[in-house]
């Protein structure tokens, strides 16, 4: 299916300033950083990761230990979905116990996404606490979940699919909407 | 990005590179698992997995069956000792009466060559072969690549060695299947009793001197003198075999010093391999053993999703 860029909502300059934003809001609750540890969901989620690990390690100098996961071993979906999707790479090489785990993803939807990381993550062990960073929440949420911090709320249609890039993978940074071709 | 279409895993010669690289990469990330508190995930939820063995089994199946543990599925083992084989009951009908429980792949060993091809044929589960006659064994050889691409970086232009007994070894021809479609070049080794003629037709060098085949090896497979499977006798005496044939400190000098020996297990010691190079080879050959469950975890992914397939019967 063919999909159009309907329209641009964030460019570069302001992604930078909402994760700066982001990274605050995080600072501001968390203020005891000993116990606070970072988790990106793969793909792009991994990268905002490291932009707030750098962000705090700037502010704060303090470096973060950065885990990843990847969640499709967790999918409550594998066998609706087309061919077998290929694993990435899971890490989180520190121990989560009685830590504050912040996760982070590019896009917050249907949340089934934040439940395998959950579940996934606490695989790995009892953390105290987990909270979620998103850069966008678009809504049409089918689980009973929600983010801590937010970039931006988008209201969209379920048809439209909004499409996070960024520099590492994509190039460049920017927010688009995507609407199927009629 | 590759991706995974098959229904079945019956041998490496249908496999494209590509194929092998998905399955390699997959895991990569199955390796991981293995690594965390919890060393479970929750992919084949609800998925059966039969091992059906016909023929003895310790590290392929225990693999296999911790491969499906870990990923959640339920398993159940057969073993045709016991088993109403003895009545009389065909494969087919085994395998038949058993499908009728609903399972979704099964993973069969039998003692002949093409049992897997041919029950894959009349069945809509999945199967993977572990192991037929003398045709393949493709998850042993998926993990001996996967060991040597993470210890080498690469499973291009190397010279690869598989030395022993090579005529009852399924192992050897799906590495021989494996290898090639990276162009490197196989080396076979052995008594000349010991490598049937149509190995001209494989895509592979044939030798008879262990000097040859370790000279430049980056990889040398050592294979076990199958005496369960040798009715006549293959070459003269024991002795005979280990003198020219067998890995030593004193040809180990051949190869290069980074050069990587693997064995499928079990190693007969003092035959394919001097006991005195224990110490030496031994860590490699239960990495391979760990790797191999990781493989098998990721066959067993590649292979859960449910597709419908016609069947002829």
């Amino acid at each position: 299916m063919a999909y159009r860029e309907k329209s641009k909502i964030l460019g570069e300059k302001e992604i930078e300033k909402i994760i700066k934003r982001l990274t605050h809001q995080i600072l501001e609750k968390n203020l005891c950083l000993e116990e606070v540890c970072l988790v990106g969901i793969q793909r792009r989620g991994v990268f905002l990761a490291e932009r707030i690990k750098r962000l705090i390690s700037e502010i704060e100098g303090k470096v973060l230990p950065l885990g990843v996961i990847d969640i499709t071993l967790y999918r409550d979906d594998l066998t609706a979905i087309g061919p077998a999707p290929q694993v990435g790479k899971t890490e989180i090489n520190f121990d989560i116990n009685n830590k504050i785990v912040i996760l982070v993803d590019d896009v917050l939807f249907t949340g089934r996404t934040v439940r395998c990381a959950l579940d996934e993550v606490i695989d790995f062990g009892r953390p105290k606490r987990i909270e979620l960073v998103v850069l966008i929440d678009r809504g049409h949420r089918e689980l009973p979940i929600r983010a801590d911090f937010v970039g931006k709320n988008i209201p969209t249609s379920s048809s439209e699919i909004v499409e996070v890039r960024l520099k590492e993978l994509d190039g460049k940074d920017e927010v688009v909407i995507l609407e199927k071709d009629a | 990005m590759g991706e995974w279409q098959r229904k079945h895993l019956l041998g490496l010669k249908d496999l494209s590179r590509e194929e092998i690289e998905v399955i390699l990469n997959s895991a990569q990330a199955f390796k991981e698992v293995s690594e965390r508190e919890v060393k479970k995930v929750p992919a084949l939820r609800g998925k059966t997995v039969v091992n059906l063995f016909f023929e003895p089994s310790t590290r392929t199946k225990t693999s296999f069956e911790l491969a499906a543990k870990r990923l959640s599925a339920d398993v159940v083992n057969f073993s045709s000792s016991g088993s109403s084989l003895f009545k009389g009951e065909t494969i087919l009908d085994t395998l038949k009466n058993i499908e009728a429980y609903s399972v979704d792949i099964f993973v069969l060993r039998h003692s002949v060559s093409g049992v897997a091809f041919y029950l894959s044929q009349r069945t809509t589960s999945s199967v993977v072969n572990a192991g037929d006659g003398q045709n393949e064994h493709p998850t042993q050889a998926l993990l001996d690549m996967f060991t040597v691409r993470e210890k080498l970086g690469s499973l291009e232009n190397l010279k690869v060695a598989i030395i022993g007994d090579i005529y009852h070894s399924r192992v050897a021809r799906s590495n021989i299947w494996g290898f090639s479609k990276f162009s490197s070049s196989v080396y076979v080794c052995a008594p000349k009793t010991l490598i049937p003629k149509y190995f001209d037709n494989l895509p592979c060098k044939i030798t008879y001197s262990l000097k040859t085949a370790l000279s430049q090896a980056q990889v040398v497979i050592m294979l076990r003198i199958q005496k369960e499977r040798m009715k006549e006798r293959f070459f003269s005496s024991q002795r005979e075999y280990v003198k020219y044939y067998s890995l030593n400190e004193e040809n180990l000098k051949f190869l290069p010093p980074e050069a990587l020996v693997l064995h499928p297990g079990p190693v007969n010691w003092d035959i394919e391999i001097a006991s005195s190079l224990k110490e030496k080879v031994s860590n490699l050959i239960l990495e391979q053993v760990s790797n191999g469950l990781a493989v098998r975890m990721a066959v067993l992914y590649l292979l859960a999703e449910k597709r419908s397939y016609e069947v002829i019967d």
